[in-house]
Order: structure tokens, then sequence, then C-alpha cells
């Protein structure tokens, strides 16, 4: 019995890292962009327009990690898009966002069509787990570099937006747009520039799941992970180290299913495979009665004004 | 930015023959401004006159139609806040421009225009530690400028300005938001730093108290025309006046007439509200306000008068015990403010009793708009009904505005005020709740206001009068409460007590009834 505990716990341990990085990726790029004081919504199309983006650089030059380049530089420009619009008058930033949802997970589908099939190269993982003999932790400890590329992101963030101009002026920017014109900071400028930013992210995030895990390039790749992220930035009250605590939590749950079913308990698979959905309302119930995280909000977002 | 180096240099500046339109409305016409180096210049004026236009014509937030500016005897041409920055122009606006996430020190870091890309916060705070030690009041430096009181934020404000080393320093009515004795501290210390030559002030200002007290020198407008300007040590107050209002004249204190204290009464059973995060607001209030009378609730802001301004206006839920008008169980709805005759003029009215984007008429009819007379047959809304019934209260209640339909967003503060209240008097009114309604007032529509109250109160209204401005509790006061940390002092006879008792109360002591027991 406590063997079957050890190994669901291996299980979703090492489901947890596999699972959130592209949660933590989706979520530190929506962390800056509505740390700026807008809502980007469209960071769904973003993920899956990096996927299809990297799987097929990835197919074409053989390299991976170009593919990884060119997913951020394609969530990059999407995100300039919505951006540009939205600094357009009077334009709803979440409608935008929605629009930019669609076009992009059109675009990767539209590009992609060719590359469900054919095997390009994927991401090798760093075996951390070598150190010992038992296989679950050796599987368990098996992490992507991008996590860590995320872990790193994370702490660069918190620290950037913390002690340096950029920092500080992002946070007016998102706070007060009023005092950030008066101090003759372009706030549409800044906005454009941390969207892009955080689109570039998320972008990684799509490399992630088409050439790590899952690993392939196909319609059905997210499942929404992008929009849950917004979800977990809310939660983790606009700070990204809270943000890789929150992707972990996420992770976990979503890896409760697939640990339950390799020990054999395939009962309710499908609630448990359900489980970050849930948790995704409990948190959104919870946060919208929390009044710590509207006091933390950035006060220029729409959904705080 | 602070240079150790720097010899204290206060700048002139003349702003000659200065005009401004907006559209058809003539904001300022031909006027002229000269503030002295080393002065501490008052600018005076009833609302609407002008002065915050001016202002903002030198910081370059606007760009005047006519006129010269002379800074230090150069001609400066100035298009835009950042360039009167870099002269050495500094503003505190009528509302605070501080970053509420920020803490203090950040909101000074960021605001150089050479912040270091990578910040190192222990030599910055080392910096601001030194130049702290130079200044005459602190701020707490790592506390979110969101948790500063109103006080410490217009401190921080004047100390950003002079963080960055601007020597000309504009403030635009800097002591609304300030106990007395702030006030009194603040003016001080600047006072002394233009007498040492270090700064020149330009002040913004409608009371005469702090002109008389303070500043040197001062400017008078009227309707956007120079009206006056002379040496401020030895002007008397009625020479002021004269010189704000012309020959109009100021309307006589107003009269309190014997009443019956019988018809409505508003009551309060046992009241408490908490915030956001759970802590007390105001506990356990109660008292009533009978007809024909007028409640004071005197205390320093941030004692929780807001809170009960909202728990009666609605907006903001109460947590325990009962609210009664007339004996019957009152809700604060829309329904019921009409039913019972509820009015009231909230604080900031900007922010909680108008729509800025809608025009002045749409505003002044929110509370007839779906009724008869202004509504047509079967609810239907009329605007040129609205429109009618608004320019009549704007005539009525002295608005002043290009129009009914401009946004009352651009109407000078005083007039917003005035809107509201032309709202809110124009009906029969059983019950009326103010909070500082005379907050940014010139003289004259202070007592144009405390008239139109205390006619309330002898027609037999209710009035509960929430102000920060003892003088005025007391003039217009039949009764007087303190609130001080959510707690309110029994109701005493404004007889009964005098200034010294409310200010023991105001500081926290006893003096007036019995000590309540601490909060927990
Ligand atoms: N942006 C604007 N658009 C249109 N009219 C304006 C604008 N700003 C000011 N005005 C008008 O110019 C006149 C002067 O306004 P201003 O704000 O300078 O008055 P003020 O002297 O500062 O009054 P207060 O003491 O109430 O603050 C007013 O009639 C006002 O309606
Ligand atoms: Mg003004």
């Amino acid at each position: 019995m406590s063997d079957a505990i050890f190994m669901v716990l291996m299980a979703m341990l090492g489901g947890a890292i596999r699972v959130s990085t592209p949660f933590l990726l989706v979520a530190l790029g929506e962390t800056l962009t509505e740390k700026s004081g807008r809502i980007n919504l469209g960071l769904e199309g973003n993920l899956v327009l990096g996927a299809m983006i990297a799987y097929a650089t990835s197919y074409s030059t053989g390299s991976p990690w170009l593919g990884v380049l060119a997913a951020g530089l394609a969530g990059m420009v999407l995100s300039a898009g919505h951006g540009w619009i939205c600094k357009l008058p009077k334009v709803n930033d979440i409608a935008v966002g929605i629009a930019f949802m669609n076009l992009g997970t059109g675009l990767a589908f539209f590009f992609g069509k060719p590359f469900i099939q054919p095997t390009a190269p994927r991401l090798d993982a760093i075996a951390l787990g070598a150190w010992s003999s038992n296989p679950q932790v050796q599987q368990a400890l098996k992490v992507n570099p991008l996590f860590f590329v995320g872990l790193g992101l994370a702490v660069l963030l918190w620290w950037m937006l913390k002690n340096t101009r950029w920092g500080l002026i992002i946070r007016m920017t998102g706070d007060s747009a009023a005092s950030a014109r008066a101090m003759g900071v372009s706030v549409d400028r800044v906005r454009l520039l941390a969207t892009s930013a955080g689109g570039f992210f998320a972008g990684i995030g799509g490399a992630f799941l088409s050439l790590y895990y899952p690993g392939s390039w196909s319609e059905s790749l997210s499942s929404g992970q992008g929009l849950m992220a917004v979800a977990l930035v809310i939660f983790a009250r606009w700070n990204p180290i809270r943000c890789v605590w929150a992707a972990l939590l996420f992770g976990a749950s979503g890896a409760l299913g697939p640990a339950l079913q390799s020990i054999g308990f395939s009962k309710g698979y499908y609630f448990f495979n359900a489980a970050p959905y849930i948790l995704t309302l409990v948190i959104m119930v919870l946060s919208a009665r929390s009044q710590k995280a509207a006091h933390e909000a950035p006060g220029e977002l729409s959904i705080v004004k | 930015m602070i240079k150790a180096n720097t010899k204290p240099r206060a700048p002139a500046l003349e702003a000659l023959h200065v005009s401004k339109s907006f559209g058809g409305n003539k904001a300022l016409d031909d006027v002229t401004l000269k503030v002295d180096a080393g002065s501490f210049h008052a600018l005076l004026g009833e609302n609407g006159a002008g002065k915050s236009t001016l202002v903002k014509c030198i910081m370059g937030f606007y760009q005047a139609d006519k006129g010269q500016l002379l800074f230090s005897g150069k001609e400066a041409q100035i298009q835009s806040p950042r360039e009167a920055h870099a002269l050495g122009i500094g503003m505190v606006y009528q509302h605070f421009t501080l970053v509420p996430c920020l803490t203090a020190a950040e909101n000074l870091v960021i605001s150089r225009p050479d912040t270091p890309m990578v910040i190192d916060w222990a030599a910055e705070r080392a910096q601001l530690e030194t130049f702290m030690e130079t200044m005459p009041f602190r701020v707490r430096l790592d506390a979110q400028v969101a948790t500063l009181s109103a006080g410490e934020k217009q401190k921080l404000e004047i100390l950003k300005l002079l963080y960055l080393d601007q020597r000309f320093l504009i403030l635009d009515e800097p002591t609304s938001v300030l106990t007395p004795a702030e006030a009194d501290e603040v003016l001080g210390v600047l006072g002394e730093m233009a007498r040492r030559g270090e700064v020149s002030v330009l002040m913004i200002s409608h009371k005469f108290r702090e002109v008389t007290a303070f500043c040197d020198s001062f400017t008078v407008l009227r309707r956007g025309k120079f009206a006056g300007s002379g040496d401020a040590r030895n002007a008397n107050v009625a020479e002021l006046s004269a010189m704000m209002i012309g020959d109009a004249g100021v309307r006589p204190p107003a009269i309190r007439e014997p009443t019956v204290p019988e018809g409505p009464e508003l009551e309060l059973r046992g009241i408490s509200a908490r915030d956001e995060e759970g802590r007390a607001l105001v506990s356990d209030l109660s008292f009533n306000v009978r007809s024909g009378e007028i409640l004071g609730i005197a205390g320093v802001s941030g004692n929780g008068q807001s809170a009960l301004v909202e728990l009666l206006s609605g907006q903001r839920p109460v947590a325990r015990g009962e609210l009664r008008v007339n004996g019957a169980v009152f809700e604060p709805t829309r329904r019921n403010f009409d039913r019972f005759k509820v009015f009231g003029l909230p604080e900031e009215p900007l922010r909680n009793a108008v729509v800025p984007r809608m025009s002045v008429a749409e505003n002044i009819a929110f509370r007839s708009f779906d009724k008869p007379p202004v509504a047509r047959r079967f609810g239907l809304i009329s605007p040129a009904g609205i429109r009618r019934r608004g320019a009549e209260l704007i005539r009525q209640f002295n608005v002043q505005t290009s129009s009914p339909d401009a946004p009352i967003e651009t109407l000078s503060g005083g007039n917003v005020q005035r809107s509201v209240l032309a709202r809110e008097l124009s009906g029969d009114v059983d019950i009326l709740i103010v909070s500082n309604p005379c907050f940014g007032l010139d003289f004259a529509s202070v007592a144009d206001i405390r008239s139109k109250i205390m006619d309330c109160r002898n027609r037999g209204a209710a009035v509960l009068l929430i102000s920060e401005d003892l003088d005025e509790i007391f003039e217009m006061s039949d009764k007087i409460a303190v609130m001080s940390d959510g707690r309110l002092s029994d109701p005493v006879p404004v007889a009964q007590t005098d200034a010294r008792r409310v200010g023991n109360l105001l500081a926290g002591q006893s003096g007036l009834s019995a000590p309540k027991p601490d909060r927990a």
C-alpha cells in the first residue's frame, strides 16, 4: 500500500513539474502584461501557435532549441499585435484578447496541417534522478530544461519589478496611468513592450507542449492551459514567485488522474482529469472573495476598475 | 539629483497677459501674475475663477492662447510638464499623483529623470535618508503610498518636488486634505524655506487665514480676469473678499430659526461595519438626528466618517445594527431614498456622486429623470426635459458651466459640488446627510451652501453634518459629537461644549463625555 502511495506521489511530483511548465511560462507572461495594466486573454493563442511553430521549426532545421526561439518570436509578434490594437482609443483589451486567442489557434491550425504526421526532434530532459536506483524517482526527476528557464524567469521578473527602472515604470503604468503620464512615461509604449515580452514567454510555453510533453503537434494539444494561466495569475496575486507555486499546484492536480491510473486506479478517471478545471473554478471563487487579491491587483486593470 | 553643493536659489516667475479659452469659454483673459524670487505667493479667486487653469498654463499642461512667461527674468516657452520640470518648476496637483502601489522610496526614486537602469537600493536608501535628514518633515520611506494618510501623501508630494531639486513650487489647494495642525506645519516650513531664499512658492488657496498667516504677497483673479495683487501680510480679509467677488456681496450668514422637534427622524442603532480586510471601520454607532436639528460630527479624516456616509448611502453593507427613518427600518436603496426623502452630499463628489463624463444636466437629473415632471408618460425619458430642468437648477444654484451639456468633469471643483447640491436640495428634503460640504469652496460659496443647509433644517429636515472643519461644525450644529477611531462620543448640545473640549476629543482624549472603551 505504502508502495502505491509512493508511486502516486512520485508520479505526481514528476507530473507536477512536467505539467506545470507551460502553465508557469504563460502565467509569467500574463503577470508581466497585467503588471503593466492590461489583460491579454490571447495567450492561449500564443501557446498553440508557439507549439506549432516550434514543432515546424524543429522539424525543418533539426534543432529543437531553434524551435523554442521561433515559438517565442511568434508569440511576441502575436502579442505585439494585441498591444498595438489596444492602444487605439476605446478598444477593450479583453475583447481583443479573445479575438487574438482565436487568431493564434486559427493560424496554428492553418499552417500546422502538414506537421501533424511527421516526427520532429524533441527537447532532451535533464536526468536529475541518476543518484537513485529507483526507476520511479528517476522517471519523476527527468526535468525539461524549460522548467528551469521558467524558474529563472520567475526570479528574474520578480527581481526586475523591484530593482530596476523598467520594473518600477511597469508597475507605475499598471497602477496609475495618470501618474505615469504626469512623469512623461508613454503608457501605451510600456504596455506594448510588456505585452510583447509576455507573449514571448507564452510562446515558449507552447514549444514545451509540442517538443516535450505531450511532445508532438496536434490540434488538440492545448486544453485551455493558456486561459487557466490567467486564473493562476490572480491566484498568485501578480507575484512571479507565487506563480511558480501556483503552477506547481495546477500541475500536480493535472497529474493526479494519470498518476492514479499508473497504479491501476481507474475509477473516476475522468473526474480526476477534470481536477485542474475544478481547481480553476475553486480558485476563481476563492480569489474573488479574497479582498487581499483585490488589494494587490494593479489599479489599471479593466477588471479591477 | 540631490546635489549636496547646490546653493539655495529661488527663481522668480512672471506670467504676462495670459489668455486661455476652452471652446467659447474664456477661462483666462489677459491675466498677469508676478512671483518674486523667494516669495510665498498666494493665488486667490472664486471657484471657476481660472486659478488652476493659470498654473496649468505655466506648467505646460495647457498652451496659453496668448501671453508670455518669464522665468528668472528670461523668456521661457514651456510646452509640456516635462519641460517645466527641467526648468525647476514643480507642481502639487489638487489630486495626488503618487503611485499607490509603490512605496514612498520607490515613488521618489522613479520620479527622477535619471533613475539608473538597475537600482542599488542600499545606496539609494542611504541617500534618501540623508536627504530626509535635511528636510523639515518626514514620511515613512518603506510604506506603500496607498497606506499613507492624506497628510503624509501631501508631505510626500512636496518632498518629491524638493528631492527633484525643483525650486519653484506650485501648490494647488495643498491644505484642503490636511488637518489644521498639519496645514500649519507644512505651510510654516515652506514659508521658512522661502524666507531663506531656497524656494519660491505659488499657492492656490481658499483659506484667508492661511494666506495672511503664511504668505507674503497675493494675486486675485475674478472670472478669469486679474482683480488685484498686493502684500499679504497686511491685507485684510474684507479687502481680499471684495476683490474676489467684486460688487456682488456675500449672503449674510445662515440664520438659525427655532424649530419644533417633530417630524422626520434619522436613527442609527448599534451600527458596525468592517473594511475589506475585516478591520472594524465603525463600531456600535447609536444616535438619532431629530427633525429641525443639525447633528455635527467632528473628527479628523480617516476615523470612520467616510464609512458612515457610505453606510447611509448604501455604498457599504451594514455588518450589524439597524438604520431607521421615522421609526421604520430604512434600507438605503434608491426607492427608499425617494420614499423617505433622504438626500445627501458625499465627500469627493466627483468620485462619489457624479458620472464625470455625463453632462451637467444629466448629472443633476439623476434623482428625477425617471419621474414626472421630467419623464414623460410610461416612464419614457425626455432629454429635453432633463436639459430644461438642468438649466433651471444651474441658474438657481449659480453653477458656472459653459452649457448644461458640458461634461461635469470639465467644471471647477466648487461647481461640481454645487451641481450635486442642486440635485439634492431642489426637492422636498426630510433627511439630509452631508459630508464636508464646503471642501475646496471659495468663501462666497461656503456662505451660500451653509445657508442652503440651514434653510433645509429650518424647514424641518433632520440634518447629519460630517465635517473636518471645526468652525463649520460650531457654526452649523445644534448638537455635536466627535468621531474617533470608528466610535462616536455622545452628542452634546452646542451650548454645552466648546472648541477646546472637542479638540481634546479629536485627539482621542476624554472631555465631552465618558471615554469609550478602547477597541481590541
Ligand atoms: N479642460 C477644460 N475644458 C473646458 N473648460 C474648462 C476646462 N478646465 C477648466 N475649464 C473651465 O475654466 C474655468 C476655470 O476653471 P479652473 O479649474 O481654472 O477654476 P479654479 O479657479 O481652479 O476653481 P476651483 O477653486 O473650483 O478649483 C471654469 O469655468 C471651468 O469650467
Ligand atoms: Mg482649481
